[in-house]
């Protein structure tokens, strides 16, 4: 046979059924990431045990690091699964769904609450219309390239997978959510809502329940200086605490 | 007035902008996506969106934006909506601007720009290398303050099934999947607006998203919509080769003065520079395709004698590439394993978009069916033979202001059907019986393995260069593909997010849809834009200046041909050697000899 490539899967067929691990064997192709294994199990589902089963349900899309679909824990390590080659990866090669969020089926799990968390914390600015109006306010470009960065993130969930405060007992919305409100509070007219959204972040599930731990900066793909908006946000949400109970 | 309820299918860039201008017009949305809107295929789109802004001062225009894009078209397209495109495009970019896109500044604070293919002016904005993540985002955040005002409510992980049609072909609403339960649903609306993208997938490997499939166009297609400028795919002449898909080298990088060469006698050969003097790089796609792909096929002169040629930026600034082309530089490094800072990329030409897609009113975007209306990609409304680069981004949002300018009046007009649940009932009952078909099968074939052969088929016979003997034995071979189709067999019967399943679904919308791109190609007898025979290397205007039309009937797509509306912009004669005034000169000259 020719050269193959071995993985261990952690399945499970339904949200409310238990999990159970298979393994598989498919032909190794040149350049080949995680994506194209899977692809390979669709084309011929049975297990390296010669079994037939399900082909493996996984969510992708762009296939190039920027959609945030494909993200998986791969080897351990949380990761969008389009961006790991397989020449890089020990064998076999262990694929498991995110822990933090809900299972749909297989390695595919359900991250609306991120999506969700986006509308608390008013993640967008307020524009009277689209209708013309002359260009927006003029930002300086060494500004413009710091909040850049941040406006990369893709709501993959590699940052909330790694933080031991996010979890079902806790509210806490996570750096992927502070990273945003640092970015909309720095734009002229999104700091219109900058009140609202370190209201957002002062009560259960705010800023002040970050551990410090610093594993969600390690494993953002897109290299997003999360720990950098926490600590900005952090300052923000301090300072309007303090402007809150003079103004009382 | 809260009455007024309309579903888009599709959550990239077109549907939602086109949702966004819904909801300011009172009209309530209901979005259908197969994934959460912030991962639609957008999201791949790199260089920029082209606005004729002038901030250069060098005198750009509108009009030029205009001239440029109907050239750079050859000429196949109806010119009024391109006008009032490239007309609208300097409001557009403010518009993402007040939104809060990270656009890069000058050093003054001003939007920057950059060049791109097929035009001279610097009139491309751009977000880094990531421009079209960054719009999207940017319309997602928008959306999602309309969301939480009870203007949209989104369905995430449903997949469009069937237009809910009756028998006048008048458009009330559709039916959609819940891909976790398996379970159709009804969704009753006075419209139902399509932007679900572009078929590269089709190609099988293209710089597309895997979920650009053209399902829903092909949907649409079977039931009674028009499919127009089918056989018009563009070839992208910059992509890395990989082993799942191709990944997109932006055009940006030679807007920034990227050079693409191949060795020669021992020496680098910059080709497009020789060859195309008055643009060099910077040609239109469909001109660098053909170039690299001549390079490569026929005078062997490939890297290491393989189909890929260089694509230099080794020799600029680092620190000036990170800030222009970042995004993209990332990709090339994690996929391939080379600093683009250091070494020459290596690329090749990729299927990356269609030009054609359905047929739509010039004014409205809707299509021949009352109350279907599309946006974006999957309509073939803006880049006739050949899209400018930049100009996709463009198309997409300006999509969303024509169909919510559009919108009101037909709402007005519109009229409920008699006995509505009677008629969702007979369309809810094709898509159960598709299903428990599908979930019945149980032949030998395997959907991705098909898949995979279409891909390799439509990949040889549908790109750069095409014959008519071969586009004819690939229409042999799609109807043996879908003989193949009906022998699949499924492995999977469950009832939870059946992939496989619904891929069986998509697979049949795919071979019906190649047929469609394939037959097109058959029939049109010369060359233009993207769409190239040897056997008839010309331009041929008397006989084709015209966009195919293809209907559905069971035994296949029945092709007509309409007319391309002209409003200011003479057909001339398409040469990027010379400078565009040149060509202009040519024409002129020419119809004095005549007279």
């Amino acid at each position: 046979m020719a050269e193959t490539v071995r993985l261990r899967i952690k399945r499970q067929l339904s949200p409310d059924s238990s999990p159970f691990w298979e393994e598989f064997e498919v032909p190794m192709i040149h350049g080949m990431n995680v994506i194209a294994c899977l692809v390979e199990i669709q084309k011929n589902p049975v297990t390296k045990d010669g079994k037939k089963t399900t082909p493996v349900a996984w969510e992708c899309s762009c296939l190039e690091e920027v959609c945030g679909a494909c993200t998986m824990i791969i080897n351990g390590r949380v990761r969008q699964a389009c961006s790991a080659l397989v020449k890089d990866l020990e064998q076999p090669i262990v694929l498991e769904p995110m822990t933090k969020f809900p299972v749909v089926r297989d390695l595919v799990v359900d991250r609306q609450k991120m999506f969700d968390n986006l509308i608390k914390v008013k993640a967008w600015v307020p524009i009277d219309g689209t209708h013309h109006m002359g260009p927006g306010p003029k930002i300086p470009e060494p500004e413009r390239a710091i909040h850049y960065e941040l406006s990369k993130c893709m709501t993959c969930g590699c940052c909330l997978e790694v933080c031991p405060q996010f979890n079902e007992k806790s509210d806490f919305m996570g750096a992927q959510i502070i990273s945003q409100v640092r970015l909309f509070n720095f734009h002229p007219t999104g700091a219109s809502l900058k009140e609202d959204r370190l209201h957002a972040l002062m009560g259960k599930g705010g800023v002040h329940e970050c551990g410090n731990a610093q594993n969600c900066v390690e494993v953002c793909p897109k290299e997003i200086p999360l720990t950098h908006s926490i600590g900005e946000v952090g300052r923000q949400v301090t300072l309007q605490a303090l402007k809150d109970w003079f103004m009382k | 007035m809260s009455d007024k309820r309309v579903v888009v299918v599709g959550g990239g860039l077109a549907g939602l902008m086109t949702t966004i201008r819904l909801c300011e017009e009172g009209i309530k949305v209901d979005l259908i996506s197969i994934v959460p809107v912030k991962r639609s295929h957008s999201v791949c789109a790199q260089g920029g969106i082209n606005a004729a802004l002038d901030l250069h001062g060098k005198g750009d225009s509108p009009y030029e934006h205009y001239d440029d894009t109907v050239y750079g078209a050859d000429f196949l397209v109806n010119q009024l909506p391109v006008k009032r495109m490239c007309e609208k495009a300097p409001e557009i970019i403010y518009m993402f601007d007040r939104m809060g896109v990270m656009f890069n500044r000058t050093m003054e604070g001003n939007l920057d720009v950059r060049a791109f293919g097929g035009a001279k002016f610097k009139r491309t904005v751009f977000a880094g290398a990531t421009t079209g993540q960054q719009l999207l985002y940017a319309l997602d955040e928008q959306v999602r303050r309309f969301t939480a005002e009870g203007m949209v409510k989104q369905w995430i992980g449903y997949d469009f099934q069937r237009l809910i049609v009756d028998e006048n072909g008048v458009v009330h609403g559709c039916i959609a999947m819940n891909m976790n339960t398996m379970k159709p649903e009804v969704f009753k609306a006075q419209a139902v607006v399509v932007a679900t993208g572009g078929p590269g997938y089709i190609f099988g490997k293209s710089t597309n998203s895997f979920i650009n499939t053209g399902s829903v166009a092909c949907t649409c297609y079977e039931q009674g919509a028009k499919y127009a400028n089918g056989e018009f795919i563009q070839i992208h002449p910059t992509a890395i080769p990989g082993s799942d898909k191709n990944r997109l080298m932006s055009e940006s990088a030679r807007g920034e003065g990227g050079r693409v060469f191949t060795i020669k006698d021992g020496k680098r050969w910059y080709f497009l520079e020789e060859m195309y003097p008055a643009y060099g790089n910077l040609v239109p796609r469909d001109i660098a395709t053909r170039a690299i792909f001549d390079v490569c096929v026929n005078q062997k002169l490939g890297i290491d004698g393989k189909n890929m040629v260089y694509l230099d930026l080794s020799f600029m600034d680092p620190d000036y590439l990170d800030r222009k082309l970042g995004g993209i530089l990332e990709i090339y490094e994690k996929f391939v394993g080379d600093d683009p800072r250091k070494v020459p990329m290596k690329v090749f030409p990729s299927v990356h978009y269609s030009m054609g897609g359905l047929w739509v009113d010039d004014d409205t975007d809707m299509t021949n069916l009352p109350g279907l209306f599309a946006a974006g990609e999957v309509n073939y409304q803006y880049h006739g033979a050949n899209r400018l680069g930049a100009n996709s981004l463009l198309s997409c949002v300006y999509d969303g202001f024509v169909i919510g300018s559009a919108m009101p009046g037909y709402l007005k007009e519109y009229k409920e059907p008699q006995d509505f649940d009677a008629l969702a009932n007979k369309h809810l009952t094709e898509v159960e019986k598709l299903y428990e078909k599908i979930y019945a099968m149980d032949g030998s074939e395997n959907a991705k393995k098909l898949h995979e052969e279409l891909g390799v088929m439509m990949t040889e016979r549908m790109t750069v260069v095409r014959y008519n003997d071969k586009l004819e034995e690939l229409m042999g071979m799609l109807d043996g593909l879908m003989d193949r189709w009906n022998h699949i067999g499924i492995h999977d019967r469950s009832k939870v997010l059946n992939q496989e399943v619904i891929f069986v679904k998509d697979m049949q919308k795919m071979i019906t849809l190649a047929k469609v791109m394939t037959k097109g190609a058959l029939l049109r007898n010369e060359s233009r834009g993207a769409h190239y025979k040897p056997e008839f290397p010309n331009r041929d205007d008397e006989n084709f200046l015209k966009h195919t039309i293809a209907t559905y009937t069971p035994d296949g797509p029945e092709i007509s041909y309409e007319p391309v509306k002209i409003a200011d912009i003479p057909p001339r004669p398409r040469n990027y050697a010379v400078d565009k005034e040149e060509t202009k000169k040519m024409a002129q000259k020419k119809n004095e000899g005549g007279k």
